[in-house]
Protein backbone atom coordinates (compact mmCIF):
# COMPACT_ATOMS: atom_id res chain seq x y z
CA UNK A 1 0.00 0.00 0.00
CA UNK A 2 1.19 3.53 -0.72
CA UNK A 3 1.46 6.08 2.10
CA UNK A 4 -1.80 7.70 1.07
CA UNK A 5 -3.64 4.36 1.03
CA UNK A 6 -2.31 3.50 4.48
CA UNK A 7 -3.52 6.85 5.78
CA UNK A 8 -6.97 6.32 4.28
CA UNK A 9 -7.18 2.88 5.88
CA UNK A 10 -6.35 4.40 9.28
CA UNK A 11 -9.05 7.05 8.80
CA UNK A 12 -11.58 4.44 7.74
CA UNK A 13 -10.90 2.15 10.71
CA UNK A 14 -10.95 5.09 13.12
CA UNK A 15 -14.26 6.35 11.77
CA UNK A 16 -15.80 2.89 12.15
CA UNK A 17 -14.84 2.70 15.83
CA UNK A 18 -15.79 6.33 16.41
CA UNK A 19 -19.26 6.09 14.90
CA UNK A 20 -20.06 2.92 16.84
CA UNK A 21 -18.82 4.45 20.10
CA UNK A 22 -20.20 7.95 19.60
CA UNK A 23 -23.75 6.66 19.55
CA UNK A 24 -23.43 5.25 23.12
CA UNK A 25 -24.13 8.86 24.08
CA UNK A 26 -27.82 8.10 23.47
CA UNK A 27 -27.84 5.68 26.40
CA UNK A 28 -25.77 8.01 28.57
CA UNK A 29 -28.16 10.92 27.95
CA UNK A 30 -31.21 8.80 28.76
CA UNK A 31 -29.59 7.31 31.88
CA UNK A 32 -28.36 10.75 33.02
CA UNK A 33 -31.82 12.30 33.22
CA UNK A 34 -33.25 9.05 34.59
CA UNK A 35 -30.75 9.34 37.47
CA UNK A 36 -32.02 12.77 38.45
CA UNK A 37 -29.70 15.12 36.57
CA UNK A 38 -31.23 17.76 34.32
CA UNK A 39 -30.47 17.98 30.62
CA UNK A 40 -27.85 20.73 31.11
CA UNK A 41 -25.96 18.75 33.77
CA UNK A 42 -26.04 15.61 31.64
CA UNK A 43 -24.70 17.50 28.61
CA UNK A 44 -22.07 19.28 30.73
CA UNK A 45 -20.68 15.89 31.76
CA UNK A 46 -20.25 14.84 28.15
CA UNK A 47 -18.60 18.16 27.24
CA UNK A 48 -16.26 18.58 30.21
CA UNK A 49 -15.65 15.08 31.62
CA UNK A 50 -15.83 13.25 28.26
CA UNK A 51 -14.86 9.77 29.41
CA UNK A 52 -17.77 7.35 29.29
CA UNK A 53 -17.17 5.04 32.25
CA UNK A 54 -16.62 7.98 34.62
CA UNK A 55 -19.76 9.69 33.36
CA UNK A 56 -21.87 6.56 33.83
CA UNK A 57 -20.32 6.12 37.29
CA UNK A 58 -21.19 9.63 38.45
CA UNK A 59 -24.82 9.41 37.36
CA UNK A 60 -25.11 5.79 38.56
CA UNK A 61 -23.92 6.64 42.07
CA UNK A 62 -26.20 9.70 42.23
CA UNK A 63 -29.14 7.73 40.85
CA UNK A 64 -28.78 5.03 43.49
CA UNK A 65 -28.81 7.58 46.30
CA UNK A 66 -25.08 8.23 46.77
CA UNK A 67 -23.75 11.68 47.62
CA UNK A 68 -22.34 13.96 44.90
CA UNK A 69 -18.93 13.60 46.59
CA UNK A 70 -19.02 9.78 46.38
CA UNK A 71 -20.09 10.05 42.73
CA UNK A 72 -17.30 12.50 41.93
CA UNK A 73 -14.64 10.35 43.64
CA UNK A 74 -15.77 7.23 41.76
CA UNK A 75 -15.63 9.14 38.46
CA UNK A 76 -12.13 10.43 39.23
CA UNK A 77 -10.83 6.96 40.20
CA UNK A 78 -12.12 5.56 36.91
CA UNK A 79 -10.52 8.51 35.11
CA UNK A 80 -7.04 7.56 36.31
CA UNK A 81 -6.71 5.02 33.50
CA UNK A 82 -6.63 7.92 31.03
CA UNK A 83 -3.47 9.13 32.81
CA UNK A 84 -1.81 5.82 31.92
CA UNK A 85 -2.95 6.15 28.31
CA UNK A 86 -1.39 9.63 28.30
CA UNK A 87 1.94 8.32 29.53
CA UNK A 88 2.01 5.79 26.70
CA UNK A 89 0.74 8.22 24.05
CA UNK A 90 2.84 11.30 24.89
CA UNK A 91 6.06 10.25 23.10
CA UNK A 92 4.10 8.85 20.17
CA UNK A 93 1.95 11.95 19.57
CA UNK A 94 4.60 14.53 20.53
CA UNK A 95 2.12 17.37 21.10
CA UNK A 96 3.24 20.58 22.85
CA UNK A 97 1.59 23.82 23.98
CA UNK A 98 -2.05 24.41 23.07
CA UNK A 99 -2.14 21.28 20.92
CA UNK A 100 -1.40 19.20 24.00
CA UNK A 101 -4.10 21.02 26.01
CA UNK A 102 -6.64 20.26 23.27
CA UNK A 103 -5.47 16.69 22.64
CA UNK A 104 -5.84 15.85 26.34
CA UNK A 105 -9.61 16.27 26.15
CA UNK A 106 -9.99 13.54 23.52
CA UNK A 107 -7.54 11.13 25.21
CA UNK A 108 -9.90 8.21 25.88
CA UNK A 109 -10.03 4.41 25.50
CA UNK A 110 -10.87 4.41 21.80
CA UNK A 111 -8.58 7.21 20.57
CA UNK A 112 -5.69 5.48 22.37
CA UNK A 113 -6.56 2.07 20.92
CA UNK A 114 -6.78 3.42 17.35
CA UNK A 115 -3.44 5.22 17.64
CA UNK A 116 -1.08 3.29 19.90
CA UNK A 117 -0.19 0.60 17.35
CA UNK A 118 0.66 2.95 14.46
CA UNK A 119 4.21 2.76 13.10
CA UNK A 120 4.95 6.50 13.02
CA UNK A 121 3.88 9.82 14.54
CA UNK A 122 1.93 11.05 11.56
CA UNK A 123 -0.28 7.94 11.37
CA UNK A 124 -0.62 7.88 15.16
CA UNK A 125 -1.91 11.45 15.11
CA UNK A 126 -4.29 10.62 12.25
CA UNK A 127 -5.79 7.70 14.19
CA UNK A 128 -5.92 9.65 17.45
CA UNK A 129 -7.54 12.80 16.04
CA UNK A 130 -9.96 11.07 13.67
CA UNK A 131 -11.23 8.81 16.46
CA UNK A 132 -11.14 11.37 19.29
CA UNK A 133 -12.74 14.31 17.46
CA UNK A 134 -15.43 12.21 15.77
CA UNK A 135 -16.42 10.60 19.07
CA UNK A 136 -16.39 13.99 20.81
CA UNK A 137 -18.80 15.47 18.27
CA UNK A 138 -21.12 12.43 18.14
CA UNK A 139 -21.02 11.75 21.88
CA UNK A 140 -22.13 15.27 22.75
CA UNK A 141 -24.81 15.31 20.07
CA UNK A 142 -26.26 11.93 21.05
CA UNK A 143 -26.08 12.79 24.77
CA UNK A 144 -28.33 15.79 24.09
CA UNK A 145 -30.73 13.68 22.01
CA UNK A 146 -30.82 10.91 24.65
CA UNK A 147 -31.32 13.36 27.52
CA UNK A 148 -34.14 15.28 25.83
CA UNK A 149 -35.82 12.04 24.74
CA UNK A 150 -35.40 10.52 28.21
CA UNK A 151 -37.00 13.56 29.78
CA UNK A 152 -40.01 13.39 27.44
CA UNK A 153 -40.56 9.67 27.92
CA UNK A 154 -41.86 9.74 31.46
CA UNK A 155 -40.95 7.70 34.55
CA UNK A 156 -37.56 6.02 33.98
CA UNK A 157 -38.63 3.06 36.12
CA UNK A 158 -41.51 2.25 33.78
CA UNK A 159 -39.02 2.25 30.91
CA UNK A 160 -36.57 0.02 32.75
CA UNK A 161 -33.85 2.64 32.43
CA UNK A 162 -32.77 2.20 36.06
CA UNK A 163 -32.02 -1.45 35.26
CA UNK A 164 -30.14 -0.43 32.11
CA UNK A 165 -27.43 1.30 34.19
CA UNK A 166 -26.20 -2.06 35.47
CA UNK A 167 -26.17 -3.38 31.90
CA UNK A 168 -24.10 -0.36 30.79
CA UNK A 169 -21.50 -1.02 33.49
CA UNK A 170 -21.39 -4.71 32.59
CA UNK A 171 -20.91 -3.88 28.90
CA UNK A 172 -18.01 -1.57 29.83
CA UNK A 173 -16.53 -4.25 32.11
CA UNK A 174 -16.93 -7.23 29.75
CA UNK A 175 -14.03 -6.59 27.31
CA UNK A 176 -11.66 -5.87 30.23
CA UNK A 177 -11.94 -9.37 31.76
CA UNK A 178 -9.10 -10.67 29.62
CA UNK A 179 -6.87 -12.37 32.24
CA UNK A 180 -7.52 -14.57 35.32
CA UNK A 181 -6.20 -11.83 37.64
CA UNK A 182 -8.67 -9.34 36.17
CA UNK A 183 -11.56 -11.82 36.50
CA UNK A 184 -10.67 -12.60 40.12
CA UNK A 185 -10.46 -8.87 40.82
CA UNK A 186 -13.93 -8.35 39.35
CA UNK A 187 -15.51 -11.15 41.41
CA UNK A 188 -13.84 -10.02 44.66
CA UNK A 189 -14.83 -6.39 44.05
CA UNK A 190 -18.43 -7.43 43.41
CA UNK A 191 -18.52 -9.46 46.65
CA UNK A 192 -16.93 -6.66 48.69
CA UNK A 193 -19.33 -4.11 47.25
CA UNK A 194 -22.34 -6.36 47.98
CA UNK A 195 -21.18 -6.76 51.57
CA UNK A 196 -20.51 -3.06 51.97
CA UNK A 197 -24.01 -2.16 50.73
CA UNK A 198 -25.47 -3.43 54.00
CA UNK A 199 -23.18 -1.43 56.28
CA UNK A 200 -22.23 1.81 54.50
CA UNK A 201 -24.19 4.70 52.95
CA UNK A 202 -24.98 4.55 49.21
CA UNK A 203 -22.01 5.38 47.01
CA UNK A 204 -19.41 4.18 49.51
CA UNK A 205 -19.48 0.44 48.56
CA UNK A 206 -18.01 1.22 45.14
CA UNK A 207 -15.16 3.21 46.68
CA UNK A 208 -14.48 0.41 49.18
CA UNK A 209 -14.22 -2.01 46.26
CA UNK A 210 -11.35 0.07 44.84
CA UNK A 211 -9.37 -1.34 47.77
CA UNK A 212 -9.67 -4.76 46.14
CA UNK A 213 -7.62 -3.46 43.22
CA UNK A 214 -4.89 -2.35 45.63
CA UNK A 215 -4.89 -5.67 47.50
CA UNK A 216 -4.86 -7.85 44.38
CA UNK A 217 -2.10 -5.75 42.82
CA UNK A 218 0.00 -6.16 45.95
CA UNK A 219 -0.65 -9.86 46.55
CA UNK A 220 -1.16 -11.55 43.15
CA UNK A 221 1.79 -13.25 41.50
CA UNK A 222 3.09 -10.81 38.96
CA UNK A 223 3.18 -11.89 35.33
CA UNK A 224 5.52 -10.08 32.98
CA UNK A 225 3.61 -7.01 31.80
CA UNK A 226 2.87 -7.16 28.12
CA UNK A 227 3.68 -3.80 26.54
CA UNK A 228 1.07 -4.29 23.82
CA UNK A 229 -1.91 -5.03 26.08
CA UNK A 230 -4.96 -3.29 24.70
CA UNK A 231 -6.13 -0.15 26.52
CA UNK B 1 -24.28 20.30 44.87
CA UNK B 2 -24.83 18.25 41.73
CA UNK B 3 -23.34 21.03 39.62
CA UNK B 4 -20.24 21.06 41.84
CA UNK B 5 -19.82 17.30 41.39
CA UNK B 6 -20.38 17.56 37.61
CA UNK B 7 -17.89 20.37 37.08
CA UNK B 8 -15.39 19.37 39.77
CA UNK B 9 -15.15 15.75 38.63
CA UNK B 10 -15.30 16.84 34.97
CA UNK B 11 -12.35 19.21 35.29
CA UNK B 12 -10.55 16.65 37.47
CA UNK B 13 -10.94 13.99 34.77
CA UNK B 14 -9.56 16.43 32.17
CA UNK B 15 -6.54 17.14 34.38
CA UNK B 16 -5.93 13.39 34.80
CA UNK B 17 -5.68 13.12 31.01
CA UNK B 18 -3.43 16.20 30.75
CA UNK B 19 -1.07 14.94 33.47
CA UNK B 20 -0.61 11.71 31.53
CA UNK B 21 0.39 13.60 28.39
CA UNK B 22 2.65 15.97 30.34
CA UNK B 23 4.74 14.16 32.95
CA UNK B 24 7.76 11.99 32.11
CA UNK B 25 6.79 8.30 32.04
CA UNK B 26 9.21 7.42 34.87
CA UNK B 27 7.20 9.52 37.36
CA UNK B 28 4.42 6.94 37.35
CA UNK B 29 6.69 4.06 36.39
CA UNK B 30 6.45 2.28 39.76
CA UNK B 31 5.27 -1.25 38.84
CA UNK B 32 2.90 -1.50 41.80
CA UNK B 33 1.22 1.80 40.88
CA UNK B 34 0.88 0.62 37.29
CA UNK B 35 -0.68 -2.69 38.41
CA UNK B 36 -3.15 -0.95 40.72
CA UNK B 37 -4.12 1.44 37.93
CA UNK B 38 -4.69 -1.54 35.61
CA UNK B 39 -7.02 -3.21 38.11
CA UNK B 40 -8.98 -0.18 39.33
CA UNK B 41 -11.35 0.10 36.34
CA UNK B 42 -12.25 -3.60 36.62
CA UNK B 43 -12.81 -3.42 40.40
CA UNK B 44 -14.92 -0.26 40.18
CA UNK B 45 -17.02 -1.42 37.23
CA UNK B 46 -17.69 -4.79 38.89
CA UNK B 47 -18.73 -2.99 42.09
CA UNK B 48 -20.94 -0.60 40.13
CA UNK B 49 -22.71 -3.51 38.42
CA UNK B 50 -23.34 -5.16 41.80
CA UNK B 51 -24.63 -2.03 43.52
CA UNK B 52 -26.82 -1.00 40.58
CA UNK B 53 -28.44 -4.42 40.38
CA UNK B 54 -28.58 -5.66 43.99
CA UNK B 55 -28.79 -2.63 46.33
CA UNK B 56 -32.31 -2.05 47.63
CA UNK B 57 -33.69 1.34 46.52
CA UNK B 58 -34.25 2.33 50.17
CA UNK B 59 -30.61 1.58 50.97
CA UNK B 60 -28.45 -0.61 53.26
CA UNK B 61 -29.88 -3.94 52.05
CA UNK B 62 -29.65 -6.28 49.08
CA UNK B 63 -32.70 -7.24 47.09
CA UNK B 64 -33.57 -9.40 44.09
CA UNK B 65 -35.99 -7.83 41.62
CA UNK B 66 -36.44 -7.19 37.90
CA UNK B 67 -32.98 -5.64 37.69
CA UNK B 68 -31.34 -9.07 38.13
CA UNK B 69 -33.33 -10.45 35.24
CA UNK B 70 -32.40 -7.39 33.17
CA UNK B 71 -28.73 -8.06 33.93
CA UNK B 72 -29.18 -11.69 32.87
CA UNK B 73 -30.52 -10.45 29.55
CA UNK B 74 -27.46 -8.18 29.27
CA UNK B 75 -25.17 -11.18 29.85
CA UNK B 76 -26.91 -13.15 27.10
CA UNK B 77 -26.64 -10.20 24.71
CA UNK B 78 -22.94 -9.75 25.53
CA UNK B 79 -22.33 -13.49 24.95
CA UNK B 80 -24.05 -13.04 21.57
CA UNK B 81 -21.63 -10.14 20.88
CA UNK B 82 -24.43 -7.59 20.60
CA UNK B 83 -23.35 -3.94 20.30
CA UNK B 84 -23.31 -1.70 23.39
CA UNK B 85 -26.58 0.10 22.66
CA UNK B 86 -28.43 -3.17 22.07
CA UNK B 87 -27.16 -4.51 25.40
CA UNK B 88 -28.22 -1.40 27.33
CA UNK B 89 -31.62 -0.84 25.77
CA UNK B 90 -32.35 -4.58 25.49
CA UNK B 91 -31.80 -4.82 29.23
CA UNK B 92 -34.09 -1.82 29.82
CA UNK B 93 -36.83 -3.41 27.73
CA UNK B 94 -36.51 -6.64 29.75
CA UNK B 95 -36.91 -4.74 33.03
CA UNK B 96 -39.88 -2.78 31.70
CA UNK B 97 -41.59 -5.98 30.51
CA UNK B 98 -41.06 -7.73 33.86
CA UNK B 99 -42.66 -4.80 35.64
CA UNK B 100 -45.66 -4.88 33.33
CA UNK B 101 -46.36 -8.50 34.22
Amino acid sequence: MSGEEVRRAVVRDSLGVAIATGTYGLSFGAVGVASGLDVAQTCALSLVMFTGASQFALVGVLGSGGTPLAGALTALLLGTRNTLYGLRMAPLLGYRGWRRLAAAQVLIDESTAMSVTRPDRSLARTGFLTTGLTIFALWNLTTLVGAVAGEQLGDPKDLGLDAAVGAAFLALLWPRLSTPVLRVTAVLAALVAAGAVTVTPAGVPVLVAAGVAVLVAALAPRPARQPEDAP
Amino acid sequence: MIWWAVLGAGIGCYLLKLVGLSVPARVLGNPLVARIADLIPVALLAALVTVQVLAAPEGRALTLDGRVLALGVAVLLLLARAPFLVVVFGSAVAAALVRLL
